[in-house]
């Protein structure tokens, strides 16, 4: 356990994303081992705003030094909202990912598959079987 | 033997630490019905004895240092200082493997960066890459960044007739699985205003040349302007030694420019190693293939080089990557390097105007001659055509066997509409006698017919 | 450059540019620059270069000035064929030996590298199935140890990549290996294998696996980065692989260059042979009473997936590999024979100091691990860099992927017993500091031109091309200079 920070109102999803939900936008953005992971960000490309998202799409890509990841929605969705503050400061990943780090906004347009995912306990779970 | 230092106790001592009794014994795990088959391959040979085989087959080539040439349709025969070929002969250099270690490769990353640099003011863009195998792979790469950029939801492509018909070959090799369609350039007889017309919301490419095959300058502004106009990519491949003289394409809209480095202190030697070059603008960077390097500090603060955008490349985004390309022509964009550096400027201008002065009083010659005819249409840099009052071939085998010239590229190979067209190439090494000469023999050979 | 010896004619004003940014320097200072630059590298020819899966031997001086002949050097790539017969005659011999070196039908020389290679063969592959109407044959299986090539190889050229996962072993796990083509059966293009594999072992279930990818309709492609162990060993067409590429500029000496040029030359069984990518050389008529030695021409196969690059191939690469095939001829095997010999050696002498995940004979090459139980701060990386301070270049740093810290370590057949002896104390050495004075690891190197570099700031801030002065400070012709200054 290297003292990871999942914080409880947030969902989880097996490819590390975490979902805030807050009426019918959800926020989305990368958890603190993602971030640990990757090491230093040094690149987010991100969507633009408008674009209709289905549920498991692959809307951006997250990279360090040493690897890349697609990010993915586990709901559909129109952007609303992207984290422009990542182009200059993609570090905000790492220092902030539940905060300043965040990537997009969708709204959503169906927030059951949210059901499916992780809570910070079996998120919590889920990373330290990996290690 | 060859280059293997053991004695038969250094063989023998390490058979035995390893605890096997023969060199055959090291191979247990190799299906014993297949291993150790014949190999029917000559007797070894001594390093005399290569030096004279190969010197001997060598003797059965006519080589552009012994006949005038006249030939260039993408290989051309420009000159390069003899510090070139020297410091390419440093081993620091050519038995370097690519730089993944930078504390040890300062050298390569360093004169590779120098390379990004003068490519990318050459043509007028931003940020160039370390290469590609050539000026026809680098188009194709352009291909698979159009589409990228475009999330692959426009399908069309179009390619100037004008561009080298090789490398439309080469970039329908690259992308004959893919959904998009390439077109522009079927027929061969498409004018620039018939390229200009296709261009529509579909299109994510359109792929020109500068000067084009033909040798000619095309005026690329409007297409630029419609390109953009409708969220379309334009591709220039550019000749680098006319760029010395000729506006940079990133001055008239271009948003990549690729190109056959060969020209920049490279030999001809049959077609290959030659030198792709990639430049593009900033907001692009990210989808170029292949390796780039960055500037950044050491951890003291030292300025140092190092590839950078790495996770792009295969050997970390594997599947996920646009392109699978790692070994590149590093050496020889250092000779691009080097060639650049010691020109210079003033020399790279001078090279520029000499081609153009060249060809052109080749050309008034020639035009001047019963028989001929050069296409003046547009204005042209080192090459042009010419229509000949017989077929090409049979005028390029009496140039040779009668007067020991290597002549020009035979257009209806690739366009049958230019039946007895012949392109001419001039460059700075063809001196005035040389060129006096092939405007006699044409004269001869048109009034023997 | 010299004056116009022609009258000059006037060049229209909009055709040219403003400024031309580049440097102006005297001829000394580009000397010094670039000779000073050289110096800054390892290389083959100042330290010793187990790179792992590079093959990194001595490049023979004798191929640099076969290469650089006038007749191979100065001949145009579109001069009518009776004018080259020379070089045909050498790349047609050199597709012959090819093909007879790993049992084959048929060569090609085009490919500039060998990922083109790779792109050449699956392009090859796919283009069968479609001629026989097998249109949904789209998946490639490529084991999880692969190059990242293999994979991004396959996506280029259009196709679905299947992962194979390897056993404990390391090696592609039989039973997965069939589970998948029982499920993806027709529509399996084929399978990329590297022999030996990545791991430098001769898989168990070679033939097997061959064998499983044939019987659903899939063909064989070789990687064959790591030919360097079976030259004269065993040939891969007769074990039945389909195509498979060569790198000349790993198992035929010609040299790396910094990061190319490379060849790849494509060879392939008797059925895929009409694919090949094109032109190739053949014999237009045979030698006769009248002419001694055979015409040759150009040749576009029958059903070629088409032409890879501009011309034919980098026949610079060609030359060197011919006058390297001369110096061994049919004791090729000896190659083989020695780097085999050399890795076996290093592996059971390094045996105790660095835990090998697969621990049995090995080919050309090994992997171990760069990391210890006791020091779990110690990553193969920090090896890696205090292998620089004892003039020796690190070994391939974290591939094969499935290894966890991996150093994947390949001598070469041209190196002495001494120098592998010196390796060995010096890896000893460096695990016994890993233990005493961890420091020591996590700085280094210590005696590199630069200090460890800092590849987050140049990702960050990207600084891609120095930027050009401004016109007025070059245009007087001097020394002012868009160079950068040496890194010393």
């Amino acid at each position: 356990m290297a003292g990871w920070n999942f914080p409880e109102d947030l969902k989880y999803a097996k490819t590390d994303e975490w979902f805030r939900v807050e009426g019918d936008i959800v926020t989305i953005g990368i958890s603190d081992y993602a971030q640990d992971q990757l090491s230093d960000v040094v690149f987010v490309e991100l969507p633009e705003v408008g674009r209709q998202l289905d549920a498991g799409e692959a809307f951006g890509v997250v990279e360090s030094v040493k690897s890349t990841s697609d990010l993915y929605t586990a709901v559909a969705g129109e952007v609303v909202e992207v984290n422009s503050a990542l182009e200059d400061k993609p570090e905000l990943v790492n220092e902030s990912p539940y905060g300043e780090g965040w990537f997009i906004k969708i709204k959503a347009s169906d927030l059951s598959a949210l059901e499916s995912l992780m809570d910070s306990t079996a998120y919590a779970e889920y990373c330290n079987g990996r290690e | 033997m060859g280059y293997i230092p053991h004695t038969e106790d250094d063989v023998k001592a390490m058979l035995a630490a390893i605890g096997v009794d023969s060199l055959d014994a090291l191979f247990e795990d190799v299906p014993s019905q297949h291993r150790f088959p014949t190999l029917n391959l000559p007797e070894p040979l001594s390093e005399l004895e290569i030096a004279t085989t190969m010197e001997t087959l060598s003797w059965f080539n006519l080589t552009t240092s012994h006949y005038a040439t006249f030939l260039g349709a993408g290989a051309y025969n420009h000159y390069s200082p003899a510090i070139v070929n020297q410091l390419l002969l440093r081993g620091e250099f050519y038995s370097a493997y690519t730089p993944y270690q930078p504390e040890v490769s300062q050298g390569t990353l360093q004169a590779t960066f120098e390379f990004q640099s003068m490519i990318a003011h050459l043509t007028g863009m931003e940020a160039a890459n370390a290469s590609h195998y050539d000026g026809a792979t680098a188009l194709a790469e352009a291909v698979t960044m159009a589409n990228a950029i475009h999330n692959g939801k426009r399908q069309k492509v179009i390619l100037s007739p004008t561009i080298h018909p090789q490398y439309r070959e080469v970039v329908r090799t690259y992308h004959q699985n893919k959904p998009f369609k390439f077109s522009g350039d079927r027929s061969g007889t498409a004018t620039l205003l018939d390229i200009t017309d296709m261009v529509d919301e579909n299109t994510m490419l359109v792929a020109v040349q500068y000067p084009n095959f033909l040798g000619q300058i095309e005026d690329f502004n409007e297409l630029a302007r419609v390109t953009k106009t409708h969220g379309a990519l334009l591709c220039v491949v550019a000749d680098p030694v006319a760029l010395s003289i000729l506006k940079p394409p990133g001055e008239f809209g271009a948003d990549i420019v690729v190109g056959e480095g060969q020209g920049l202190g490279i030999p001809m030697s049959f077609g290959g190693p030659y030198l792709g070059f990639f430049a593009t603008n900033s907001k692009y960077v990210r989808r170029i293939a292949g390796r780039i390097v960055g500037e950044t500090r050491d951890l003291e603060g030292q300025r140092a080089f190092v590839m950078t955008l790495r996770p792009r490349e295969q050997d970390i985004r594997r599947e996920k990557a646009t392109s699978n390309i790692c070994t590149n022509q590093g050496l020889m964009a250092l000779a691009a390097c080097i060639h650049m550096a010691a020109l210079g400027k003033h020399g790279m201008k001078r090279v520029g105007e000499l081609c153009w002065h060249k060809a052109h009083y080749a050309a008034d010659q020639i035009d001047a001659l019963e028989g001929y005819s050069v296409d003046r249409s547009l204005p042209f840099f080192k090459e042009f055509v010419v229509t000949c009052p017989r077929p090409v071939n049979e005028i390029n085998q009496s140039l040779l066997d009668d007067y020991g010239i290597i002549g020009g590229y035979d257009l209806s190979l690739d366009y049958p509409h230019r039946g007895n067209q012949m392109l001419l190439c001039v460059t700075e090494t063809n001196p005035r006698a040389e060129i006096d000469m092939l405007v006699k023999a044409l004269r001869e050979i048109a009034e023997a017919s | 450059m010299p004056q116009p010896d022609v009258p000059t004619t006037d060049i229209p004003s909009e055709l040219l540019r403003d400024e031309l940014p580049l440097p102006e320097v005297s001829e000394i200072e580009v000397v010094r620059h670039f000779t000073r630059l050289s110096q800054l590298n390892n290389a083959i020819d100042t330290h010793f270069y187990p790179l792992g899966s590079c093959t990194m031997k001595y490049n023979p001086k004798i191929n640099e000035a076969m290469a650089r002949l006038d007749g191979f050097a100065n001949i145009h790539p579109l001069q009518a064929t009776d004018t080259v017969q020379g070089a045909l005659a050498l790349m047609y011999r050199l597709q012959e030996w090819l093909r007879e070196i790993a049992g084959f039908a048929a060569t090609s020389l085009q490919p500039a590298a060998g990922a083109q290679g790779e792109f050449a063969g699956i392009l090859m592959i796919r283009k069968y199935h479609i001629e026989q109407g097998d249109e949904k044959r789209t998946k490639i299986l490529v084991p999880n140890s692969a190059h990242g090539t293999n994979p991004a190889t396959t996506t280029m050229a259009g196709l679905e990549v299947i992962e194979i996962g390897a056993g404990p072993d390391g090696e592609v796990d039989l039973a997965v290996l069939k589970a998948v083509c029982d499920e993806h059966r027709d529509t399996i293009a084929g399978m990329m294998m590297t022999i030996p594999s990545t791991l430098g072992v001769f898989e168990d279930d070679l033939l097997e696996i061959i064998e499983t990818v044939h019987s659903v309709g899939g063909l064989m492609y070789m990687d064959g980065a790591n030919m360097n162990a079976l030259l004269g060993i065993a040939k891969p067409g007769e074990m039945g692989i389909d195509v498979m590429h060569y790198n000349l500029h790993k198992t035929f000496s010609t040299p790396h260059g910094g990061g190319g040029p490379g060849s790849g030359p494509v060879c392939c069984s008797e059925k895929l042979a009409p694919y090949l990518p094109g032109p190739i050389v053949t014999i237009v008529e045979p030698a006769s009473d009248e002419h001694e030695a055979p015409l040759y021409g150009w040749q576009m196969p029958e059903k070629s997936i088409g032409r890879l690059k501009a011309f034919h191939g980098n026949f610079g690469m060609h030359v060197r590999a011919y006058a390297y095939i001369l110096a061994y001829g049919n004791q090729l095997d000896q190659v083989a024979r020695h780097a085999v010999l050399n890795a076996n050696y290093l592996r059971v002498q390094l045996h105790d100091t660095y835990n090998s995940p697969y621990d049995r004979l090995c080919g050309h090459e090994f992997v171990v691990e760069g990391r210890w139980k006791d020091v779990p701060d110690v990553h193969a990386l920090d090896i890696s860099k205090r292998l620089i301070d004892y003039g020796i270049h690190p070994p391939t740093n974290y591939f094969p992927l499935i290894v966890p810290e991996a150093l994947l370590i390949e001598p070469t057949e041209t190196e002495t017993k001494a120098t592998l002896d010196h390796f060995v104390s010096v890896m000893k050495k460096i695990a016994e500091e890993a233990r005493t004075n961890p420091q020591l690891l996590h700085e280094a190197p210590h005696h590199a031109p630069v200090k460890r570099v800092d590849e987050v700031r140049a990702a960050r801030q990207l600084v891609l091309c120095c930027q050009p002065l401004p016109a007025e400070s070059t245009s007087d012709g001097v020394s002012a200079s868009s160079e950068p200054e040496v890194v010393a």
